[in-house]
């Protein structure tokens, strides 16, 4: 039945509820206005940020690294095109998942990328494996929908040619440590950059990284680009060309072979790092592509400490090579005249002590250039004497000794030159008038590197002329491609006349033509060094030497140049454990001064050809 | 509340009410088919693309809107029961037979097209309940509660059962609007509200065990969809960042770089508004939010005039359909509320939803227009 008053009551009854339906909707929508107020405009710069993030990508445009070249232009390490495997943190859903399917498709330690993938970075790319077979990077690029965020990218990988000649001196690259990036000095690099590590692709590393570029592009959801939003190329960096003769280097380290031992070459006028070859080496390939930890504790608990350049790290006593220096001292401080004489019975007997010479039967009338020929000791041991340790110690550190030698390679060490105030200073004790006579024959506390050996034989030389050892010859500039030399250095002149050069060399030839060092005597070139044995452990005299192990046996020294007219070359050579320096280490400078005179040679006939 | 309007126009012809009514439909079903073209434009180039499918559906809409407006809302009330009984065949046929979507079942393919039953089944809700409470006397929480919630509940489960939470809540929300209107005596009121209390936990352990993984994920999602965005929060951050990254002025019409690289899924469905509010920013999302407002507000005053009880509850039903529609949808893509799928009101795309908002839009103003014909 159809009741109009009850229509009309009930009407009215829910017209009168419709205020509260109306209040109600209203609020609502007026609060949905809030919402979008704060998301778009309180928030909404923030997610304004959050959605560029969203859709682009930034990519780093590595650039190729400089190449390195010897004097000549012998390539030392390249750049050759290898497969990286990447990953992008934001693109990857689930990293179990990803965990598990990665081997399926190569050879990966799951162990070490699992490591890499616990960091909390849930931004940016994180290189999950370098150099990738060919076959790897096929199958990664076929099921790259089942892996999202893994990406194949060809880059360049640095290559060294010459495999571990000349390891030391180039070094390594790899990857940029944690502890590196957060160093000021890498303030500018990203994690992920490869960076030199070691040799002067460490030291050389503002040279040879170049700019990186950036890609910005743009992409969708599952991380495939749609476009390119901006580019800038990478710059690609500087050639250097080193001041190494890698001949002459390769001929040193094969000199050396099985041994270990450091050869040094000098160009003593301009401070050239000819030769600077340590053995035992490594293969800086290996190092460079990514070394496993295991193959790294390996290499780092060698006993024979190939990563050890010892070339300027090993400090050894410098032996009788240091003669030199006591010559030098005992003409400087006019202690004696050059052709003054003393006697050498075979000893020198001092307090309650007696000083052997090596000749047990002594050298009979001395003067100096025979002291320094038959490389008297006792001779040395009364000048040294004569001169008190302050006195040898000041003329030690003129010829460069104590202080490193400012080449271009990290963890040069300095040696150590002993005095009467760094006893006190270190040992809390004074020093003894005996520990000097030690000293004269170049042991004791005295200890130098090679190359500071080598520094010292070519400020003889060079009558003085004190330079500094230096590796980098060259800079092409990428971006101009010019080739810019490297201005010679600055030298510095020892306040000693060329006189006493004069009488230091004709000791220093005699040793080569009638003295301790014959076996360096060359048909083509004219020779001056001196010989050196570093003792390693004292000995008894009636010890029979060849039973003695190998590694307490002498250290064999020999430091020469040539010509002895005209100075061409400096040369130190230590063979460890070889013993005297005469028969271990002399062949090994006479061949490659040869050598280099030969080349020399050569390359001077052939300017004159092409000038003519 | 105020007639916008004088008694004595004439009810043939269209008032300035009724254009305006008019004109803000055409403008927000405007807006959701360029959003739509917006975010499915790029990409592939289909014969038929999404947004000219959506046009059709507009175009068939409105056949449905004219229909709807211009036979007397009596006669649609007359056969209301019969309309309702079909829309509840029509539910079964879809559990049994129909086709199956992300989990659930939702759809009855009818040729080229798929109807979505959960929507159209709406419409004869509105009207059996409108129809319902106008013919009997609301005397008794029987009559008041019992025998309409009999009526509810069939439609209620079987769209629950597809499953479509979304749709499930949004037919039920006709329901409670109504009732509220209606009035319910503040006994019968607590009674209910006590036994929601003591029924809940057995209705969310049931309810939650028939919830499928991701509508879990959904509701979980909503709790700290920060903490991870790769996975259940993804859709919420994308659209918060979406519509928040638009901010006073938006990107631009086809700038969305949050929807048109796809980093929001469903751009063109459910979460046109935040496609929408990303490229026209704060001011945008204000006028659109304004429109749906006023829309809003002009259903309410056709209720307040409707000339009698079943006009007027229609006329309720219409704007509880639309305004749950609007509330939700911009609520969960604004991160208010957990996503559960309802789509906006005449902007998403999706043809069932369309023909059946534009025809309640017609039942509207078929109430409107006849409510002088007895006074």
């Amino acid at each position: 039945m159809f009741d109009t008053s009850r229509q009309a009551n009930e009407l009215a009854d829910i017209q009168s509820r419709l205020i509260f339906l109306k209040v109600g909707l209203l609020m609502i929508l007026v609060l949905l206005g809030l919402r979008l107020w704060q998301l778009q405009i309180r928030d909404g710069v923030y997610y304004q940020d959050l959605s560029r993030n969203n859709r682009t990508r930034s990519i780093v445009l590595d650039p190729a690294r400089g190449l390195l070249f010897d004097r000549h232009g012998e390539l030392l390490a390249n750049n050759i095109p290898s497969f990286q495997l990447y990953l992008s943190l934001e693109d990857v859903q689930d990293r179990d998942v990803l965990l598990s399917k990665l081997p399926e498709y190569l050879n990966v330690n799951v162990q070490a990328i699992s490591e890499k993938l616990s960091t909390k970075r849930r931004r940016g790319r994180i290189k999950l494996k370098s150099g990738l077979t060919l076959k790897e990077a096929a199958l990664i690029e076929s099921h790259r929908i089942e892996l999202p965020g893994v990406a194949i990218q060809p880059e360049y990988q640095r290559n060294y040619p010459l495999g571990a000649y000349a390891s030391h001196v180039i070094g390594y690259v790899g990857e940029i440590s944690e502890a590196q990036l957060k160093d000021p000095e890498f303030l500018d690099l990203q994690a992920g950059r490869i960076i030199g590590q070691y040799g002067v692709e460490r030291t050389l590393d503002t040279h040879l990284l170049g700019e990186t570029g950036r890609k910005v592009i743009e992409v969708d959801a599952f991380g495939y680009p749609k476009r390119s939003l901006s580019i800038q190329r990478p710059l690609a960096g500087n050639d250097l060309y080193l001041t190494l003769d890698i001949r002459l280097q390769r001929l040193a380290e094969d000199l050396l072979g099985e041994e270990s031992g450091a050869i040094v070459a000098l160009d003593p006028w301009n401070g050239d790092v000819l030769v600077l070859a340590s053995r035992p080496g490594f293969n800086p390939n290996d190092l460079s592509g990514g070394i496993s930890p295991q193959a790294w504790q390996l290499l780092l608990q060698d006993s024979r400490h190939p990563l050890t350049n010892r070339a300027i790290q090993g400090q050894y006593p410098p032996g009788s090579t240091f003669k030199i220096v006591m010559a030098a001292a005992l003409l400087g401080t006019q202690t004696m005249r050059a052709d003054d004489s003393l006697t050498c019975h075979g000893s020198f007997p001092f307090g309650k002590r007696v000083f052997r010479d090596w000749k047990r039967w002594g050298h009979g009338s001395v003067d100096l250039t025979k002291a320094i020929a038959e490389s008297c000791d006792v001779y040395f041991y009364k000048v040294g004497n004569l001169l008190g340790i302050d006195s040898i110690a000041t003329y030690s550190r003129q010829f460069g000794l104590g202080s490193k030698t400012g080449i271009n390679l990290l963890s040069e060490r300095s040696g150590l030159v002993p005095s009467s105030e760094w006893k006190k200073k270190n040992r809390g004790e004074p020093w003894y008038p005996g520990e000097t006579i030690s000293v004269a024959i170049g042991q004791g506390f005295l200890s130098a590197t090679p190359i500071q050996m080598a520094k010292a034989v070519a400020i003889v030389a060079t009558d003085g002329q004190v330079v500094q050892p230096r590796l980098l010859k060259g800079v092409r500039l990428r971006r101009t491609g010019n080739l810019k030399e490297e201005p010679t250095p600055s030298t510095q002149q020892l306040s000693l006349s060329p006189q006493i050069f004069s009488q230091i060399k004709e000791g220093l030839a005699a040793v080569v033509t009638k003295g301790t060092g014959k076996r360096a005597q060359s048909n083509i070139v004219s020779i001056a060094g001196k010989t050196g044995t570093a003792q390693v452990i004292a000995l008894k005299d009636d010890d029979d030497k060849t039973e003695v192990a190998k590694k307490h046996r002498d250290h064999a020294w020999f430091v020469a140049f040539a010509p002895v007219e005209q100075p061409k070359i400096a040369v130190a050579v230590i063979v460890e454990h070889m013993g005297h320096g005469g028969s271990a280490a002399a062949p090994l400078a006479k061949t490659l001064i040869e050598a280099y005179m030969n080349v020399e040679v050569t390359t001077q006939a052939f300017r004159l050809k092409t000038e003519g | 509340m105020m007639p916008l309007m004088n008694d004595n126009v004439n009810r043939r012809g269209l008032d300035t009410f009724d254009w305006c009514f008019l004109g803000i439909i055409a403008a927000i079903v405007s807006i959701g088919i360029l959003s739509i073209y917006s975010v499915t434009n790029s990409g592939s180039s289909t014969k038929f693309p999404i947004y000219l499918k959506q046009t059709t559906w507009m175009v068939v809409g409105t056949l449905a809107f004219l229909v709807a407006a211009g036979i007397d809302y009596h006669k649609f009330a007359r056969f209301s029961y019969l309309l309702y009984g079909v829309g509840l065949i029509l539910l079964i046929i879809v559990l049994i037979s129909g086709k199956t979507s992300r989990g659930s079942q939702r759809w009855i393919p009818l040729g080229p097209f798929m109807v979505q039953p959960s929507e159209f089944i709406k419409i004869p809700l509105m009207l059996t309940l409108a129809s319902y409470y106008g013919a009997t006397s609301r005397e008794g929480w029987l009559r008041r509660l019992i025998i309409p919630g009999l009526i509810v509940l069939p439609g209620f489960l079987l769209i629950l059962k597809q499953p479509d939470l979304g749709s499930s809540l949004g037919f039920l929300s006709i329901f409670l609007v109504i009732l509220l209107t209606v009035g319910m005596k503040s006994k019968a009121f607590g009674f209910i509200v006590l036994a929601a209390l003591m029924l809940f936990p057995f209705v969310w352990g049931g309810v939650w065990g028939s919830l499928h993984g991701y509508q879990q994920d959904r509701i979980l999602s909503f709790v700290d969809p920060s903490s991870d965005p790769g996975g259940r929060g993804y859709q919420g951050l994308q659209s918060r960042i979406a519509i928040g990254s638009g901010q006073l002025l938006g990107k631009g019409l086809y700038g969305g770089t949050q929807t048109q690289f796809k980093f929001l899924p469903e751009g063109h469905t459910d979460f046109v508004f935040a496609v929408f509010a990303e490229e026209w920013g704060f001011l945008g999302s204000l006028v659109l939010l304004s429109l749906y407002v006023i829309l809003v507000l002009m259903g309410l005053e056709i209720a307040f005039n409707a000339k009698d009880i079943t006009g007027s509850l229609l006329a309720i039903g219409v704007v509880a359909m639309l305004g749950f529609g609007v509330i939700v949808n911009i609520a969960m893509t604004s991160g208010l509320a957990p996503i559960v799928g309802i789509p906006l009101p005449l902007m998403s795309y999706g043809g069932s939803a369309m023909v059946v908002n534009l025809t309640a839009l017609g039942l509207l103003l078929n109430v409107k227009r006849r409510r002088l014909s007895l006074l």
